[in-house]
């Protein structure tokens, strides 16, 4: 199992990214200007100020060749997990459903915050249990999650509602409270909270790091190929019905 | 340019006539505009320290540690494992003072640039900031600009900000301060000198155009040869971008990974003219730069305005001929732009050409001693007199009674006391995944030296109080001194190095120069006694209004090693039914004036503060470390500010549960009173013993209140509500 984190000029998560990643699996540094993967089976897109946002945040990112292959990957089904800036560069490419806009006390807004598990059928967390607490941190200025009202409606009904911030912990003015969501086929997730930043008690938790094991899981048992054996894209994703599976799995398959 | 206008020009500049008078000695002529222009800023206050250098002369600057000390464009120790810890303080106090966001994101982005100029990767920001009193305007205003731009430079940058410190008191009312420090982590063998050598080997500058903003210094010049009224409209605060210096900064590193630099020196006041005469100076060379070869955002730039813009982002480096390729195929990598604008020489000369067209070819248009530069600035002795008694006027009062239960209330709810978490919440300080220790979590921030799961980390801890500067600035000083290694410990850290900003007023007016004197020597004492060097610093001088001058303000920054970073203490009580104590050497001496309770109170800075003792106060400071370090101590907490009873509010909030407190004896002065060397720990039982005779058990943790000595109460909620005053000011 290998993830790629994608580095853009202005990347500033990327190393925290690649080292929560390496805590799991194998991963690697993916340069903005490449048009290649280099055959990862998980992208990672990291948070940062990618080309300096000085833009609409991520509006330059999503025209950079690496995210041509990202979005050929994920098309085909391949496994992209954005945070932060990664989710706004995923919804600027339109990988994503909504869009971010600057937190309701317009500053940015570094705290530990608790977000609950919504959805846990999804290869992102699968490794959780729907409804569990999650205490990470969040740090942004624009992370205001915002979708139309019939959008949100049929996210709702598609079970791409990921995470959530636990009641009274909103802190930016989400709509609908709304920390992170996946694309239809659950395979492309944004968040807004950094799970990079939450894999080791000694710098605060470690609860992010179900989503990395989550990955890793789905990845080693072969329901998530990368996108170069077609063969198995179609077949090899999982329902979003099937229960969550144990860690268990990860040690077992390593083993 | 001729003798009578020219010195008409050198006075506007800000050199003295004798001054003058010796650059013609030094020269052998009359400068001419460009020279001019170039000796005005490398012999103003900032770049020669003109008023101070004597002074920094009597700092200790060995230590058994020390890597890198004064001198170099930051300093640093070793923390073991091959690894160094490269770290300055910096002011942007007059910047901030006119636009505070520009002005404090500027500032943290010139501390970066020193910290990688050295080969150092940046891993931690800290900030001193000091305003006047939030129930003014411009005080508002200034805190929010400057907390924004510090954040806006760190957060984009991808540097987490662990800590810092905010006061307000009135005379920072016009003038604020803005102090910016900064670490950086690099393998020892990695560490470069700024030193320009190897006749022949190309000067090439990386990073942003230089253009005509920040032509600070030099501004009158500008308006005696351009255009009055566009040189007034022209800003004298630089514009930062985070983007550009994010790119610069992983450029370098890169370079300097694979050895193609000799030599790198940032770019900071008074642009390529400090920057290129410091490293000629130190590599015992001289320079020739061509500045025409400059890339420019305006084409019709005078060569003296190239030489001393100070557009930011900008790096200087020297490079060997045949590695001009490897360099200008990795800055092309990480899109910085990179131009050979000049060659090191063996004439000890610092030569500007320009070769631009209509210029008919090369021309010479500055020709200087590079010694002349650097080294020949005249040294001014300060002449100091002690004022015949306190020239500061008495706070405003704010609180009517002395009732303990409300004074206490009164204290955390006040500016000075109340949480920080409003401001630091606007910081990224996690980013790197070295934060072991966030703000307000402990005394010190702590950082893990590899993310790996390493078990050596550092802590730092920056401070200065200049109030009780004012009111006695030696002791003052070494208060400061102690607080900060009393932080260190508080989470196990021995202290390796100190670097410091010296924020005064006109050092010209003899009661300014006395309070830095005697500032300096109480600095030297305490670092002497606690055998920590200076590896380098900043004096910023002339920080007044028509009001008069700030508080003395010397703000320290020390960086100390953690062995094992899982064995650090919190700042808050944690366990139900632990001991609560207090520990402080027999002859602490502690009072009221001064203190934080006299300012709400509206009392008179006294004349004066207690002796301390400075040997006693190390060994408890050492036994506290030593206890943490073993892993005894659940919290520990320096009693600081407000005194013991805020420093027991705090390690109640800070873990979120209560204390029951018992005392000798209540008085104002036992509650309230200030002074260094004190400590609340809490542990069990056994640990407290271990602390030996410095530590009396004054109660036990436990419960939703802080209750002291039966006779005072207050819950949680009630501290929590006093305590979050500040939030008040960012609606």
């Amino acid at each position: 199992m290998r993830f790629g984190v994608v580095r853009f000029p202005g990347s500033c998560d990327e190393v925290d990214a690649l080292m929560a990643c390496r805590r799991f699996a194998d991963a690697e540094i993916l340069w903005h200007g490449d048009h290649d993967l280099r055959g990862v089976d998980a992208v990672v897109i990291p948070g940062g100020f990618s080309y300096g946002d000085y833009l609409r945040v991520g509006a330059i990112a999503r025209f950079s060749p690496v995210m041509e292959a990202v979005s050929a990957h994920a098309l085909a089904g391949g496994l992209v997990l954005g945070i932060c800036n990664g989710f706004q560069v995923l919804c600027e490419a339109g990988l994503l459903p909504g869009a971010l806009l600057p937190n309701a006390g317009l500053r940015f807004l570094c705290r530990q915050v608790d977000v609950e598990v919504v959805n846990s059928g999804t290869p992102f967390t699968r490794g959780c249990a729907t409804g569990d607490t999650l205490s990470i941190p969040v740090k942004h200025t624009t992370g205001r999650y915002y979708a139309p009202e019939e959008a949100l409606r049929e996210m709702d009904a598609h079970g791409q509602i990921i995470l959530r911030y636990a009641e009274g912990r909103n802190p930016n003015g989400s709509l609908a409270d709304i920390a992170g969501v996946a694309n239809r086929d659950k395979n492309v997730m944004g968040l807004m909270p950094h799970p990079e930043h939450a894999v080791d008690p000694l710098t605060g938790s470690d609860d992010g790091s179900c989503l990395f094991r989550s990955l890793v899981d789905e990845t080693v048992e072969g329901r998530h190929r990368p996108p170069s054996q077609p063969d198995d894209v179609e077949g090899g994703r999982r329902p979003p019905s099937q229960p969550p599976k144990g860690s268990a799995r990860v040690a077992e398959a390593r083993a | 340019m001729s003798g009578p206008a020219a010195a008409a020009a050198h006075r506007a500049l800000g050199l003295t006539d004798s001054e003058y008078d010796l650059i013609v000695e030094k020269m052998g002529r009359e400068p001419n505009g460009v020279e001019l222009a170039v000796f005005s800023l490398m012999w103003s206050e900032h770049c020669a320290y003109k008023h101070s250098k004597k002074l920094l002369g009597r700092l200790p600057t060995e230590g058994p540690h020390l890597l890198m000390g004064p001198g170099e464009n930051a300093g640093a120790v070793s923390v073991g494992h091959g690894l160094a810890i490269a770290f300055k303080v910096e002011s942007h106090n007059h910047p901030s003072a006119v636009e505070p966001f520009q002005g404090a994101a500027t500032g943290v982005g010139g501390i970066l640039r020193d910290v990688f100029a050295v080969g150092a990767r940046p891993i931690a920001i800290l900030d001193s900031l000091r305003f006047g009193e939030l129930t003014s305007a411009r005080p508002r205003y200034l805190l929010d600009g400057a907390v924004a731009g510090i954040g806006h430079y760190g957060n984009s940058i991808g540097v987490p900000t662990v800590g810092g410190e905010v006061y307000f008191e009135a005379p920072y009312e016009q003038n604020c301060l803005v102090n910016a420090m900064c670490l950086g982590i690099a393998r020892e063998e990695r560490l470069i000198r700024s030193a320009a050598a190897g006749v022949g080997n190309l000067l090439v500058l990386m990073g942003a155009r230089t253009g005509r903003d920040g032509i600070g210094g030099a501004s009158v010049l500008a308006s005696a040869e351009l255009d009055s009224s566009d040189a007034s409209k022209r800003p004298s605060v630089q514009i930062g971008d985070p983007f550009e210096e994010k790119k610069l900064l992983e450029c370098c590193l890169e370079l300097l990974e694979r050895g193609t630099l000799r030599s790198l020196q940032d770019l900071g006041a008074a642009g390529l003219s400090s920057s290129s005469a410091e490293m000629a100076s130190k590599g015992e060379v001289g320079l020739d730069i061509d500045v025409s070869q400059v890339p420019l955002r305006e084409d019709d730039m005078e060569p003296f305005e190239i030489m001393v813009s100070e557009s930011q982002e900008r790096m200087l480096c020297v490079i060997e001929p045949e590695n001009l390729g490897e360099l200008e195929e990795i800055c092309e990598r990480w899109e910085v732009r990179a131009t050979a604008i000049g060659a090191v020489t063996g004439s000890r000369r610092l030569r500007v050409l320009d070769t631009r067209k209509g210029t008919g070819g090369e021309e010479v248009v500055g020709d200087m001693p590079v010694e002349a530069l650097v080294d020949d600035c005249p040294l001014y002795d300060l002449e100091p007199a002690r004022p015949d008694g306190q020239i500061y006027p008495a706070p405003q009062r704010s609180l009517d009674s002395d009732e303990r239960g409300g004074a206490l209330l009164a204290l955390l709810a006040s500016h000075n006391l109340s949480s920080r978490r409003p401001l630091f919440e606007q910081y990224d300080c996690l980013v790197g995944s070295r934060t072991v220790r966030r703000p307000q979590q402990a005394d010190a921030a702590v950082l893990s030296l590899e993310a790996d799961g390493a078990r050596g980390g550092i802590a730092v801890s920056i401070d200065g109080n200049g109030r009780r500067v004012a009111c006695d600035p030696y002791t003052g000083t070494v208060e400061a001194v102690l607080e900060c290694a009393a932080n260190l410990a508080c989470v196990g850290a021995e202290p390796l190095g100190l670097t410091n900003c010296l924020n005064f007023g006109n050092p010209e007016k003899p009661h300014v120069a006395w309070q830095l004197e005697r500032s300096v020597a109480g600095m030297v004492d305490a670092l002497t006694e606690l055998g920590v060097p200076v590896v380098g610093g900043n004096v910023s001088l002339y920080n007044q209004s028509g009001d008069g001058p700030i508080y003395p303000t010397p703000v320290v920054g020390m960086v100390g090693a953690v062995p094992d970073v899982e064995r650090v203490a919190g700042a808050g009580f944690t366990t139900d039914g632990h001991t609560v104590a207090l520990v402080c050497s027999p002859s602490a001496a502690i009072s009221l004036p001064g203190s934080e309770l006299a300012k709400l109170l509206g009392h008179e800075l006294p004349d004066g503060l207690p002796e301390i003792d400075v040997a006693g106060t190390r060994r408890v400071i050492e036994a506290v470390r030593d206890t943490v370090r073993e892993g005894g101590l659940a919290s520990a907490h320096d009693v600081a500010e407000g005194g013991l009873a805020v420093a027991l509010a705090e390690s109640c909030l800070a873990g979120g549960i209560g204390a029951t407190i018992s005392l000798i004896e209540y008085g104002l002065q036992a509650l309230f009173g200030e002074g260094a060397g004190r400590f609340v720990v809490s542990g069990l039982a056994e640990a407290i013993e271990a602390l030996g005779a410095h530590a009396t058990a004054i109660g036990t943790v436990g419960g939703e209140a802080l209750e002291i000595g039966g006779r005072w109460s207050w819950s949680l909620e009630e501290l929590r509500e006093a305590s979050g005053a500040l939030a008040l000011a960012f609606p």
